[in-house]
């Protein structure tokens, strides 16, 4: 049977399993919108931006484990996705992005919004390809979502010219994909993990490194079942936290630049460094000639290049974290080092007095979350917020953490937080954001008031930008440069840094909240941390924006300067 | 560093050539020389790259390529015996009768051709390793002047 390009379209969104789609109209997607109207099986979301929108199926993806869908018109809509392709590229989440295109005899021509997307993405993303023959349409759309969720996940871009999506065609959706050069990997080497079994019985101060390729896999489980046999201790990176239940009595904590002191030791004293699906980027590695030189590393991942490009590694292991550390569990059995687990305890017990005496503002908000939710998504924007949720959230089964780990997208949060709760209508969601990144994709405010969604929006309010302000005050001397958002025209002159004399913060983010018509509450002390969440909780018919007054001079810490060794950690200031 | 050799099956597709060179300069490798040209079978393109680099980005750069969708087979030709040849065409200029017989000299010498010949000026084809064609135009220039250069870039297949 002959059909449009759009109704193909929508019944291959159908066959692929897709029952929510991000999407802003414009006038080269509006065919396809025209067709999903008269559908009720796709449910479709409208963002107030672009890059909100590809965060918000960034969000939905990760949360969900299903593939988030975008589908914006050609030009400024398309290269609105632009930095959302970056950040799922470099956390490795599975999107197909639909971007509309001028019809193929336009294409070169500069004709009215017309971008050449696939250009623009070439080097962020998994994929990217025209349609350019109506009978090509179903193939690349099948083709789409099989590279973007299988293998090491990531962003496809299809661009659709609009005779595409009007030609009539065949109404033929292939069942399967074959693809000659896109084989990812399955199956794991044997003799290889023989050797992983040989090493980790000489080990005398064994340590699992953990990435979130092993979130990716969903393989969480099996490493809990894997540590606890083997009784090897377990530090992760930002995007590997939660892997493992925090409660975990082998469980250390994270490792790298705001990593924990512990886990930094552990990882520098280890003589067996097993580590699975990360990168070993310079956020975890600190200075690569100190980064745990007393030991053998193993190194397990399922995208080849990712493995040696950092860190040479002893034993490479190509394989999806789930079917290595399965195959681990047949092959393994204990290996207990008592001395090794105390030597990494007395390194927690310096962790523990630190964080005791410092108790800050930020922290005792996170462990009011960690205390009053019991079954949450928590999702950061980047920055100080970031790191303080990542250092100190408890993570389990029913407690996960989204964050924008390698491209660290400011801006992230909120949108992100909004797929979340789109995926997951029976958790609570609580976005985590500074007043910077939240001022970055404020505009979807109205997207989560719109569809309702009982999202926690925590706004860590410092007047700074304050990660870069922290950077500036160890080690630029003070000198704030672009980092105060109190900062007006009138105050140049004699700015001192943070003080009394600043002018009002601006906007208001109770009111600003109130205008959208979501709920706003203003803490300024500790002791108001509880009630705030209490009464967002009730909250259930609109978001909840709670805004925490934090100190402008609160530092994260412990940190390593960029490029130093991850023994050189600044403790206290 | 060193310099190395690889071949590439690739889908004969718009941008896959823009796909592979991108890499190289967002990744920072040094791409010295790269051919493409389509194959027996209309839908995949042959392409040949020579490049300097260390052993550990040797590696990436052959892991990074095979990732591409769009590149079928990473052929490297280290350690493998190839003939590899490079086409040249040179133009010298402003000859006089005497130069000529030397370039008649040179070419039988190098084994090139003189394809085209004008009254003050000759064509010399040069089909030769990319090496001997960067000595014949050293020679070249000390003996002529400046001389009019155009290189194809080396094709490289294994060896029976």
């Amino acid at each position: 049977m002959q059909i449009k390009g759009t109704e193909l379209f929508v019944k291959a969104l159908n066959h692929e399993g897709v029952d929510t789609l991000f999407a802003y109209p414009g006038s080269y997607d509006m065919d396809i919108l025209d067709t999903l109207y008269q559908q009720n099986d796709i449910e479709v979301i409208l963002p107030r931006h672009e890059q909100g929108l590809i965060h918000a199926a960034d969000g939905y993806a990760r949360s969900t484990g299903k593939t988030g869908v975008c589908l914006v018109t050609s030009g400024p809509g398309a290269t609105n996705l632009v930095t959302g392709i970056a950040t799922a590229n470099y956390d490795s989440v599975p999107l197909v992005c639909f971007t509309g295109q001028v019809s193929t005899n336009l294409i070169g021509n500069d004709a009215f919004q017309e971008v050449d997307i696939i250009g623009i993405t070439r080097p962020i993303c998994k994929y990217g390809i025209t349609v350019r023959h109506r009978e090509d349409l179903g193939r690349i759309i099948k083709e789409a979502f099989y590279i973007a969720a299988s293998g090491r996940p990531g962003p496809v871009v299809i661009d659709l010219p609009k005779d595409m999506m009007i030609a009539m065609g065949d109404d033929a959706y292939p069942e399967t994909a074959s693809i000659r050069g896109y084989k990812p990997n399955a199956g794991v080497h044997n003799g290889q993990l023989n050797k992983v079994v040989k090493m980790l019985k000489a080990a005398k101060k064994p340590l699992f490194l953990i990435g979130g390729g092993v979130h990716t896999a969903a393989a969480g489980t099996s490493l809990t079942k894997l540590v606890n046999q083997t009784k090897v201790p377990v530090v992760t990176t930002i995007m590997g936290k939660g892997a493992i239940d925090t409660a975990n009595p082998l469980y250390i904590g994270n490792l790298g630049m705001h990593g924990i002191y512990a886990a930094n030791m552990a990882v520098n004293h280890c003589d067996l460094l097993i580590s699975i699906g990360t990168r070993f980027n310079d956020r975890i590695t600190g200075r690569l000639d100190t980064f745990a030189t007393h030991a053998k590393i193993i190194h397990i991942d399922i995208d080849p290049a990712s493995i040696s490009k950092n860190i040479k590694v002893d034993v490479p292991i190509v394989s999806d974290a789930k079917t290595a550390i399965d195959a681990l569990l047949e092959m393994t059995d204990c290996c207990e080092q008592q001395e090794w687990i105390h030597e990494i305890y007395d390194h927690l017990a310096a962790d523990h007095n630190a964080a005791a005496k410092e108790s800050s503002l930020p922290q005792k908000i996170i462990q009011q979350i960690n205390t009053l939710f019991k079954d949450v998504i928590v999702v950061t924007d980047v920055g100080q917020h970031q790191m303080w949720a990542a250092a100190h959230l408890h993570l389990s089964n029913r407690k996960k953490l989204l964050t924008s780990g390698g491209l660290g997208t400011m801006g992230y949060g909120l949108p992100a937080a909004i797929g979340a709760s789109l995926g997951n209508p029976d958790k609570q969601i609580i976005c985590i954001s500074g007043d910077g990144g939240m001022q970055m994709n404020i505009q979807e405010l109205a997207t989560a008031t719109a569809y309702e969604l009982p999202i926690i929006i925590c706004i860590f309010n410092n007047s700074y930008l304050g990660m870069v302000r922290q950077w500036q005050q160890l080690f630029y001397d003070k000198r704030y440069a672009c980092t105060c958002l109190r900062k007006k025209k009138s105050c140049q002159e004699q700015c001192q840094g943070p003080g009394l004399q600043c002018p009002e913060y601006s906007p208001d983010f109770i009111k600003l909240a109130e205008s959208y018509g979501a709920y706003g509450i203003r803490v300024h002390h500790p002791n108001d941390i509880n009630a705030a969440f209490l009464k967002a909780m009730n909250n259930k018919d609109a978001p909840t924006v709670i805004e925490f007054i934090i100190d402008s001079e609160e530092l994260v810490l412990p940190m390593v300067r960029g490029g130093q060794s991850l023994e050189n950690m600044i403790l206290d200031y | 560093m060193t310099k190395r050799w690889i071949s590439l099956y690739v889908e004969n597709q718009i941008g896959v050539l823009a796909k592979i060179s991108g890499l190289f300069s967002g990744k920072s490798y040094n791409l010295e020389s790269l051919t493409v040209g389509p194959t027996g079978n209309e839908t995949i393109s042959r392409v040949t790259i020579g490049l300097i680099s260390d052993d550990a980005t040797f590696e990436q750069v052959k892991k990074q390529l095979s990732r591409c969708v769009e590149v079928i087979t990473v052929i490297d030709f280290t350690n493998k015996p190839i003939l590899i040849k490079e086409l040249m065409f040179i133009k010298i200029k402003n000859c006089t009768a005497e130069h000529k017989n030397q370039l008649f000299q040179i070419a039988q010498t190098y084994q090139v051709s003189p394809v085209d010949y004008g009254k003050n000026s000759l064509i010399l084809e040069c089909v030769l390793t990319e090496a001997q064609n960067d000595h014949l135009i050293k020679l070249l220039n000390s003996l002529f002047g400046e001389c009019e250069v155009v290189r194809g870039g080396s094709v490289a297949i294994e060896s029976i």
